[in-house]
Order: structure tokens, then sequence, then C-alpha cells
């Protein structure tokens, strides 16, 4: 029975989405979206502005409860649950205009990422048990460590507002990893960078997806971001999905091409 | 030996209060400043941590100190009074039960910070302010519509408390009691600020989304941050119940609850040291202008042109301090340390003692 169980949870995608559809007031800004996200692959969200893509991963992380339609991370459902309980079953997320705790160390940013994970409450934080310390330990070696990997331990004790836009960029995704995440939702990472930055970012994303393990899933208006990195790339507009495919594939997509440039005929 | 110097220090500061004031060198007023000095201490750093490291905002602080004052008020004359019948406890066990009574009235306190927390979860600042002020009005309105423990004519009787441990020794008890609460206090925020589960009161402050998405359960570390805020709100409330021997609903008012926001403001948002150093700073303010001659003195140029006018210093004081917090709000908004602790402004004082 135990065996059963596991062997269905790997099988089951890392994320699949059904029927997910979000309604605000009298506007349908996500209208019947599917997706399964199979682990390891990178996968890709694009489409105009104001599409709705960063609903989907509003509604994802737990921000928003859905209209209609079912979410699943690793086969369990994400119904009804806070956000912070979506970060434990192994979401996490950035944000398209970057949302660091501004007035916090950097090495504080990357620890509170690892919140839901300390098992310790108020009375091992306020006597300092062995179990506090323990645990504190374990919190601060990863942030270490993960400060490390990506080239931020010179910036330990700085504050995240006075770095340049670039390390905050890159901050913010060593944070989403910090929680040690299985999904990794990406908003638009390379807004907002040029073309050099941009370039050691796919560099880093792609190592990323190599060196921590996990299943990525972006939101990126660089297409040529898009085309290097991901395996398979959806495209959505006003809320419906209008195409899916390999990059190439989407590329040539003539639904894809008048959603972006417009129809010959208006 | 570094390590301890502060806690020495602050040691050798306790004694020393302690032993002047057993052997009279600083007279029963001065005692009672350095106590009010002590119980502020407490206001300024609890709410701190709900309007200072959380960034909500509430002005109904002293709701929690009245229902800390009333319930261990209430507990201590059941233990030692004589106002409901006889003693339940024999006066002898007095120093141990009476620091119980004082964290059971702050256990309550605790229990009636769920009234703001809980709404807390949806609102935030301008309607939680007003939701604290309600607060604030329903525990005031209700204690004093409870006749059984005198209603608007207040409740007394906690002085056979402190009696009874002058019977144990003659000395300063309720110097001692509210040094070590003082204490306590700031350790225990300073331990729940410092870790990184208290940190997550601070994400919730700079940026609540990113904290609720980024892992942090902020209605839980409302819950606890309000809970031991208010928890040791009312410990100092017991503390000032046992020292002026008399309670009533109307000194825990609106009044009440704005000198500890001006002590939080003028010290500084989220700076512990910065709460105590304005709670200090305050609270001598509050005594030196009770002074009529001082008050003559500043207001003598008006005088001289209203001969008439004979300003007495109890009302001049409320012109006087909140005039002192639209002057610091104008040259210095974030307050005298800004978020910063003093390790912060004098790097040498890290030698000693880690503040953050």
């Amino acid at each position: 029975m135990m065996a059963k169980t596991q062997t269905q949870t790997e099988a089951a995608p890392i994320l699949e989405i059904r029927g997910l559809t979000q309604q605000f007031g009298g506007l349908r800004a996500v209208s019947d979206f599917n997706v399964k996200l199979r682990t390891g692959e990178m996968t890709g969200l694009i489409g105009p502005n104001g599409a709705g893509k960063t609903t989907v991963f509003n509604l994802t992380s737990g921000f928003y409860q859905p209209s209609e339609g079912e979410i699943l991370v690793c086969g369990k459902k994400t119904a009804g649950k806070k956000p912070h309980q979506v970060t434990s079953m192994g979401v996490a997320r950035t944000f398209q205009n970057i949302r660091l705790w501004n007035d916090m160390s950097v090495l504080d940013n990357i620890r509170l990422a690892q919140h839901y994970q300390l098992d310790y409450g108020f009375f091992h934080a306020i006597a300092r048990s062995k179990h506090y310390k323990a645990r504190e330990k374990a919190v601060e070696d990863k942030a270490h460590e993960l400060l490390e990997v990506f080239g931020l331990h010179d910036y330990a004790n700085e504050l995240p507002k006075n770095l340049p836009y670039g390390t905050q960029r890159k901050l913010e995704i060593a944070r989403a990893l910090s929680s040690q995440p299985k999904l990794l939702l990406l908003d638009e990472p390379a807004a907002g960078l040029n073309s050099a930055d941009a370039k050691e970012l796919i560099r880093l994303i792609r190592w990323i997806h190599g060196h921590f393990d996990v299943t990525i899933w972006m939101i990126e208006h660089h297409m040529d971001v898009m085309m290097e990195l991901c395996t398979y790339i959806k495209v959505i507009d006003f809320g419906e999905t209008i195409a899916e495919g390999t990059p190439d594939e989407i590329r040539n997509h003539p639904a894809v091409i008048s959603a972006y440039l417009g129809d010959d005929n208006i | 030996m570094t390590k301890y110097s502060l806690n020495i220090l602050i040691a050798v500061f306790a004694i020393l209060l302690l032993s002047m004031a057993h052997f009279r060198f600083i007279d029963s007023y001065i005692q009672i400043v350095v106590m009010t000095i002590g119980i502020n201490i407490m206001m300024a750093t609890s709410l701190n941590l709900v309007n200072g490291n959380m960034g909500e905002f509430t002005c109904g602080h002293a709701a929690f100190m009245c229902v800390g004052a009333y319930v261990s008020s209430v507990l201590s004359v059941f233990c030692f009074g004589s106002k409901f019948g006889d003693p339940l406890l024999p006066a002898a066990s007095v120093l141990i039960v009476f620091p119980i009574i004082l964290l059971i009235g702050g256990g309550v306190a605790a229990v009636s910070s769920l009234l703001v927390s809980v709404p807390s979860f949806k609102t935030r600042d301008d309607y939680l302010a007003i939701i604290s002020i309600a607060v604030n009005y329903m525990i005031i309105s209700a204690l004093e519509n409870m006749d059984f423990i005198g209603g608007s004519r207040g409740f007394q009787g906690m002085k056979d408390t402190v009696w009874a441990m002058v019977d144990i020794f003659d000395g300063p008890w309720m110097m001692f009691w509210v040094i070590n609460f003082t204490i306590l206090t700031v350790w225990v925020i300073r331990r729940f600020i410092s870790s990184t589960y208290g940190k997550g009161v601070n994400a919730i402050c700079q940026d609540e989304v990113a904290a609720e998405i980024m892992s942090v359960n902020t209605n839980k570390i409302k819950i606890i941050n309000f809970m031991v805020a208010a928890g040791l709100a009312g410990c100092a409330g017991g503390l000032y119940a046992h020292i002026i021997g008399y309670v009533n609903p109307q000194s825990f008012n609106i009044l009440k609850s704005t000198e500890a926001l001006v002590m939080v403001y003028l010290g500084g948002m989220g700076s512990l040291s910065g709460a105590i150093i304005s709670a200090v700073i305050f609270t001598m303010l509050l005594e030196v202008l009770r002074s009529q001659a001082i008050i003559d003195g500043l207001m003598s140029p008006f005088t001289l042109v209203f001969p008439d006018w004979e300003p007495s210093a109890g009302v001049i004081k409320w012109v006087m301090i909140p005039l002192l917090l639209v002057v610091v709000m104008q040259f210095r908004p974030e307050g005298i340390m800004g978020n910063r602790e003093l390790g912060d402004i004098f790097p040498w004082l890290k030698k000693f003692y880690r503040f953050k």
C-alpha cells in the first residue's frame, strides 16, 4: 500500500492545473487554463501585456483562490491553502517588481524564506534552547551556502535596497531557492535588465536548473531568453490559451504572431 | 568578560538603586518616578513590537495594561487581601505568588489581545487603529459596569499584598519587582525579535505579501506578536496597580495609550534602545513639567501680556508634550534613534553587547 502511494506521487506531475478560471468581477482574467509540468522540465508562459500570466502565477502560489478549476502540486490539491502552506508544499516564486524585504540584511532575507521550516515556537526562541540553536544554525548554514553559490557573500550584511538592480534580481531568486522548492516560478526575471545582464541571467537560470534540481516555470517578455531556455512554451492572450508547443512551433504559430503583432484585417 | 559586561552593569545599577531606596538615600517620590520609568519602558518597548517592528498602527495599548492591572489586582486581593473575605493564601507565600499573579494578569491581557489581532488579519493601518481604539473603550466601559470590582469608582486593596511583602522583609519590594519585570520585558522582546522566528514580524512590516508568499505564516506571527506585546503591557499594568494601590478604568483611557504612542514615536520606530531611551526621557519630562515653578518660568512671556492668566502645570504639561511630538515629527520624523539600535550609532558599544 505504502509503496503504491509512493509510486503514484512520483508519477504525479509536479504541477497540474485543470480548467483554471479566475473571474475578477466581470473580467475573466484566466479562463480554462490547463498545464502539466513534469519534474525537471523548464516551461515558459508568454503572452502580451495583460494576458493573465501573473494571475496564473498568483493562483498557483495560493495568493488568489481560483473561481473554478483545481491546482495540484505533486498530486495534492492547493484549494483552500494559504500561500505559506503552498510554499511548504514546494512552490517558491519571484515577483515581477522585486519584492525583497528592503530594511533587512541580505542574509536575513535568505534566512527568512525558510521560516516555515522552523519547528520551534516562541518559548524556544526566548529560552534559546538546544533545539533552537540547532535549528537556527542549520538555517544560517543553509543561507550562507546559498549566498556562497550565488556569489552574494560579500553583500551578506548589506541592505537589499543598496544593491544594483541585477543583483537584487539574483537575490530574489536566491531567496526563492532558500525555501527549498521543487517548483520555482519566475515572474519576468529579466525585466529591466540589459542584454548583457539578460545573457548572464540565462546562464544563471540554466545553472540553477541543473544545480538545484528544480522544475522551473517562467514568464518572460524577452523572446530570446525564452527560446533559449524553455523546452515547452504556453502562450495565453486575454486569459485564453492560444498556443502551446516547443519554441520552434511557437515561433511560427500564426495565432501567436497575430496576438503579438496584430491581424492584417483590422 | 566583555560578554557579560552589560549584565553586570545592569545588576550593579539595580542593586545600587534598591539599596539607595532601602537606606532612604532617595525619597519615596524619586522611588515612584523610578518605578514609573520602569513601567513606561515596559509599555514603550511592548508597543514598539507592534507599531515599530510589525508596522501596524494600534493606539489602544492601555487596554491591555488595564486588563492586566484589574486581573492581577483582583487575584491579589483574593489571595492576600481582606476585601473578599479571608485571604486564600498564607501571607508568607506572597513572594512566590506575587510574580505569578502578575504573569497571570499578563496572560489574560495576552488573550484579550485577540480582539485586535484577529481583525488585523484583514485590516491594516487606519482601520486597525480604529479597531484598537474601540477595544480600548470596550474594555474600559466593561470594567466601569462591573460593580463587584468597584465599577467606575475604582478598585483598591492591593496594598495588603505589598504590606505582606514588607512584613517578611522591610525593603523597597515594588521597586524590586519593577526592575525585574522591566529587565524581563526587554530580554523577552530582544530575544524574540532577534530570532529568525521573530524576524517574520519585520518581514510583515516591510512587505506583507512577500512575507506570506515566502513562507511566513503571517496570521500566526501577528497573533503571537500581539500576544507578547499585550502580555507585557498586562504585566506593566499589574505593577502599576500595586504601586498606586488603586486602579480606575479611566486611568487607562486613550490618554494613557497616547502616552505609550508618544514614547514609541519619540524613540524611533522599531528601535528597542530608542524605546527605552525615550521612555526615560519622557517620564522625566513629565515629572519636570509637573513643577509649577518651571511652568511659570516657561509661560512668563505670556503671563506678562495676560497678567490675569495663571497657567496650571497639570494643564500646560499636556500642551507641552504633544508640542514636543509635533516638533520631533517636524525636524526628526524618524524619532530619536530611527530604526537603529545604540550599537549602530556608537560602534564601540558592540564590543560589549550584540544589539541585533
